[in-house]
């Protein structure tokens, strides 16, 4: 590699992305150090405390960036397939003889450190995808190349589901944004969020029960059933009245479907909530939606939400969170970080942190739109995927309006692995994107 | 379509969630205080700080009332792990259904909070259930102060202090559940004294209710102040004594200091060691005082309102001479027509009247001035004699509380034209309806303590102090209302008479208060037998002595005991006799009082 190369390099890499990763970073550490702060012991470097190993894993992570910004965007095509290989055999392995933590055997133990192949699962299922993408070419418009390209992201997530790790398989799921950005049928997204909020409907309608003229006493999901077979009626009128009759068949055939579709579906969703969810991941579902009269089932959200809550505009002052720092919220430091910056730096600051995640989504959206290597553009579609997953199900969950679902909030929450996950992903992507003009693939 | 666009439906879900997290901040953080409130609830606490609850000393300075520990078993339900509560109720001497009913009601309270499980252990019982409490976590025990009393007399003045109740929680912002408040006696009218102010320290506390730090570095934090020291103007031993000469009698005895109006001793007969009161036993104890037929908790000596009987003649006699109704040369004779009488006299003076203790002489005496014939209608010349009358009686106190400092005094009655014009309709009453009042009877009503005070108005001839048992409250000294005198509107020369008749009572022979001489001292005195068909007469005496520079006045009253002379005469001689020389002369008088039992029905 010659001299020129190189500068062109780093002139290349976009330091906008290396700025907000640098912020989010240390404002992640600030967190975790207040989450933890005891003002008798307050060295910052203080290797036995979280947040003096939050500063080797720090450290680790900017060596780890130096070499991945340094290795040829080629290095990284190449070693999709392989990465994705080896990832899987951890996978599989650490079901086997994985560390058990919190009910989830997700962990590989390396002395006092853990190592968790989850998180890099989302690296090499994200290059895998990519390379899959981008040498399929124009094939991908073929069903068969679609199928494969959804194995290949639910290979893994089947994987994680299995530790089981629920929150890592939505994150998973999120990368159909990437597959929607190189020509994957709308409809899919249309059809996600209709599902979504029929669920919703099914799962509070189905709790309740209601009295029925004929049927007396029944769970409230009848009447949902009902009501989508009346819309259905209407709606089949609606296309008598208002389309042309060569149309009539095609479009009566296509309300049919949905309303069969609907009805099953909800009818599913009522079955899996009320008869095959656990006791306590009903009541999870159940406290999301406020249904729920066990004090100790929402004790987390409501915690969560008081932390947030009494923040203000401006919050109570750093290290002055008493929510926080007294333990009144679980897992403060890793997926309840968030409640850190509500507590203490109010609504300004939770809004500041919010708004830095959306600018570096959308910053790695427009660098995967100038790539003019397809590998690297559904790459990027995939890091920013993954983030925004992320943000979705952490910040829902600890604003208490997605249900409680463990996931860290990228570069925030305390631990090694994902934040050497995030940066690896970024890295890759910001080395790829600083070869955009000298790579034609 | 074009593939690129996709991008910009990509990045709109994106900032479109962006924007929804947005809102939801702004709805929980900003919009409202409720989950202000909710962190604050969880992580503040308030952590009181109780001072000291003031001394309460006798006049000589001898300790009455002193704080003792006391405690609650707290639990916090966070805390608690499952445990056998069989051994624990055992433990605790608790019936199981009532630990689990505590534990339950505190889990509803707070997770993590403490609630009371058991209140007021003993300390004997607490070191022995304090022994086995680490095997119990999540319970505690909480020190309180409650009282102790030192000679276990006074009860009904001392008065009870307990657990606030909600309606004083209601009442008095300044306590709250849990807290205690006095509850009558000089506990109650002194309570702001005596509690002090409670301090607060607003701390911050983590998930384990542990104190973690002070809110705001203590700059809301208040510090406590202790509570003063009180001492009465009531004479422990003296106390002792009466409660002594009243054991197995009903009734009361009040002595008073005539120039000050110090209360020596205030006694309700039955009464109940005020210690029974405090503690473990303090719910069984209040309820048996509570349910016996003899009333312990009833104090007779403020709330007890008798008829006066014959030693209202003495007020009468007063008013008569103030208003020139009559002279002490005053002749009347005994009538006995309309009114009874009993000894041999036919004619007496005012003071023979006294001394004979004459009804039909003060039946003439009270018409002259309730129905003097100033007006033609003698229902209209008795309507106004009596409200005339009225007054001056009022302003021996009766009729009022006296503003003592013991709480709850009933006042007794002292009727006017309109009480009598309520009962019988305007006009439809004279004189001759009335006419029992002229010798106390009747609707007249009476405390022992206005007795008492109306034997220490004779005694200052003519004013007294009111009635009261503090006599410095801290350093502050006596509250000024009580060191202003207050006058009857009876000029002192008209005392004379009334004083010289009551000494005659006492000394002369055949009085009917023979049984209050001491040796060597001229007590002034009066009886009074108040009838009570069918039962045993009340019986009444009011006296004072020295006779000219009075030490102590004092009431007797003995339910159901008989004749005045008998049994409350020498009551109050013993009483007299106690104060003033420290000693009985005479032990088998002393004998025959304690030997003596009057339980009425
Ligand atoms: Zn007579």
């Amino acid at each position: 590699m010659n001299a020129t190369r190189r500068q062109d390099i780093r002139r290349n890499i976009d330091w906008v992305t290396i700025g907000l990763y640098a912020v989010l970073v240390l404002v992640g550490w600030t967190a975790i150090y207040s989450a933890n702060y005891d003002p008798a012991q307050s060295e910052i470097f203080k290797f036995n405390a979280d947040h003096g190993r939050q500063i080797i894993w720090i450290g680790v992570c900017a060596f780890i960036a130096l070499i991945l910004l340094n290795t040829e965007g080629e290095f990284f095509i190449r070693f999709s397939v392989i990465s994705y290989a080896l990832v899987l055999i951890l996978l599989v392995l650490v079901l086997l003889i994985g560390k058990k933590v919190g009910g989830a055997r997700s962990w590989f133990g390396v002395g006092s450190f853990g190592i968790q192949p989850s998180e890099f699962a989302k690296t090499t299922a994200t290059l895998m995808l990519a390379w899959y993408v981008a040498q399929a070419g124009s094939r991908f418009k073929a069903l068969k190349t679609r199928l494969t390209a959804a194995l290949i992201i639910a290979f893994p997530a089947g994987l994680i589901l299995l530790q089981p790790d629920a929150g890592t398989v939505l994150v998973f799921a999120g990368l159909v944004f990437a597959l929607y950005r190189e020509g994957l049928s709308g409809n899919i997204l249309l059809f996600g969020f209709g599902a979504i909020i029929l669920a919703v409907v099914a799962i509070l309608t189905g709790a309740s029960t209601l009295d029925y003229p004929l049927l007396g006493e029944q769970s409230g999901i009848f009447a949902l059933l009902l009501g989508l077979i009346l819309l259905g009626g209407l709606l089949i009128f609606g296309v008598r009245g208002f389309t042309l009759p060569r149309y009539r068949p095609k479009n009566y055939r296509f309300v049919l479907a949905v309303l069969i579709a609907s009805l099953g579906f909800s009818y599913a969703v009522n079955y899996g909530v009320e008869s095959v969810l656990k006791p306590h991941q009903r009541e999870r579902i159940y406290v999301l939606f406020g249904m729920n009269q066990n004090p100790d089932a929402d004790y987390n959200i409501r915690h969560a939400k008081a932390a947030i809550g009494s923040g203000g505009w401006t919050g109570k002052g750093y290290l002055n969170g008493p929510m926080t720092r007294y333990d009144f919220v679980p897992e403060q430091h890793t997926d309840f970080i968030f409640c850190t910056i509500g507590e203490e730096w109010g609504f300004f600051g939770s809004f500041f942190v919010v708004a830095l995640f959306v600018v570096l989504i959308l910053r790695i959206i427009a660098l995967a739109e100038r790539q003019r290597s397809q590998f690297s553009r559904v790459y990027g579609y995939g890091v920013a995927s993954i983030l925004f997953m992320h943000l979705l199900i952490n910040v829902g969950m600890v604003l208490g309006i997605a249900p409680v679902i463990g996931i860290p909030l990228p570069f925030f929450s305390y631990g090694g692995s994902s934040l050497m996950g995030f940066t690896i992903l970024i890295m890759i992507m910001l080395r790829l994107d600083a070869e955009r003009f000298s790579v034609f693939r | 379509m074009n593939l690129a666009n996709r991008r910009y439906i990509i990045s709109g879900i994106i900032v479109f969630f962006g924007i929804i997290f947005t809102v939801r901040l702004f709805s929980l953080q900003v919009s409202s205080d409720h989950w202000k409130a909710k962190a604050a609830e969880l992580t503040e606490e308030r952590v009181l700080i109780y001072p000291s609850r003031g001394l309460i000393y006798d006049r000589e300075g001898e300790l009455l009332v002193a704080n003792r520990a006391i405690y609650d078993l707290m639990a916090v339900p966070r805390k608690v792990q499952p445990f056998d509560t069989v051994a624990f109720s055992q433990l605790l001497k608790m019936d199981i259904h009532d630990l689990e009913d505590a534990l339950n009601k505190a889990k509803k309270y707070s997770r993590y909070k403490a609630s009371v499980i058991r209140k007021q252990i003993d300390p004997e019982d607490f070191a022995r259930i304090a022994e086995q409490l680490h095997k119990y976590p999540g319970f505690y025990g909480q020190a309180r102060t409650v009282r102790s009393y030192r000679r276990g007399v006074g009860a009904h003045v001392l008065g009870d202090y307990a657990e606030a109740g909600p309606s004083d929680i209601q009442k008095y912002p300044y306590y709250q559940s849990g807290d205690y408040i006095g509850k009558g006696g000089v506990e109650r009218t002194y309570e702001e004294d005596l509690r002090g102010r409670k301090g607060m320290r607003y701390v911050l506390v983590d998930v384990r209710n542990n104190v973690q730090e002070s809110l705001s570095e203590g700059r809301f934090d208040t510090s406590a102040v202790q509570g003063a020291d009180l001492t009465l103007t009531l004479d422990a031993d003296l106390q002792a004594y009466a409660e002594k000469l009243m054991q197995n009698k009903l009734g009361s005895v009040v002595a008073i200091e005539p120039a000050t109006g110090e209360i020596l001793s205030l006694v309700s007969s039955p009464t109940f060691d005020p210690n029974l009161l405090v503690g473990g036993k303090r719910g069984t104890n209040y309820k048996a005082l509570q349910q016996d037929s003899l009333k312990p908790l009833y104090n007779r000596a403020i709330q007890g309102q008798y008829r006066p009987g014959s030693i209202f003649k003495m007020v009468q006699s007063l008013i008569a001479l103030q208003s020139e109704a009559i002279s002490p040369a005053t002749r009347i004779p005994c009538n006995r027509g309309i009114i009874g009488c009993h000894g041999s006299h036919s004619y007496d003076d005012l003071k023979g009247a006294i001394i004979h203790s004459c009804n039909p002489y003060f039946h003439q005496v009270m018409k002259r001035m309730v129905e003097p014939g100033k007006n033609s209608s003698r229902f209209e010349d008795a309507h106004a004699g009596l409200d005339n009358w009225n007054q001056r009686i009022r302003r021996f106190g009766f009729g009022t509380n006296l503003n003592t400092d013991i709480p709850n005094v009933k006042t007794g009655n002292v009727p006017d034209a309109a009480y009598y014009d309520a009962i019988y309709g305007e006009k439809r009453w004279a004189y001759s309806t009335i006419y029992s009042l002229s010798i106390g009877e009747g609707e007249l009503l009476i405390n022992p303590l206005q007795m008492a005070n109306l034997a220490a108005i004779i005694a200052n001839r003519g004013w007294y102090m009111p009635p009261h048992v503090i006599q410095s409250i801290g350093t502050d000294g006596k509250p000024l209302a009580f060191r202003q005198p207050q006058f009857t509107g009876v000029d002192p020369e008209h005392f004379e008479v009334v004083v010289n008749a009551m000494q005659k009572v006492v000394e002369q022979t055949g009085g009917t208060a023979r049984r209050a001489r001491i040796e060597g001292v001229e007590v002034c005195g009066k009886t009074g037998t108040v009838q009570n068909d069918p039962l045993p007469d009340h019986s009444v005496f009011i006296a004072f002595a020295p006779k000219d520079d009075p030490k102590i006045a004092v009431s007797v009253y003995v339910e159901y005991s008989g004749y005045g002379g008998t049994w409350a005469a020498p009551i109050a001689s013993l009483l007299i006799e106690k104060y003033l020389n420290d000693s009985i002369a005479d032990p088998s008088k002393e004998q025959r009082i304690l030997e003596a039992e009057f339980r009425g029905i």
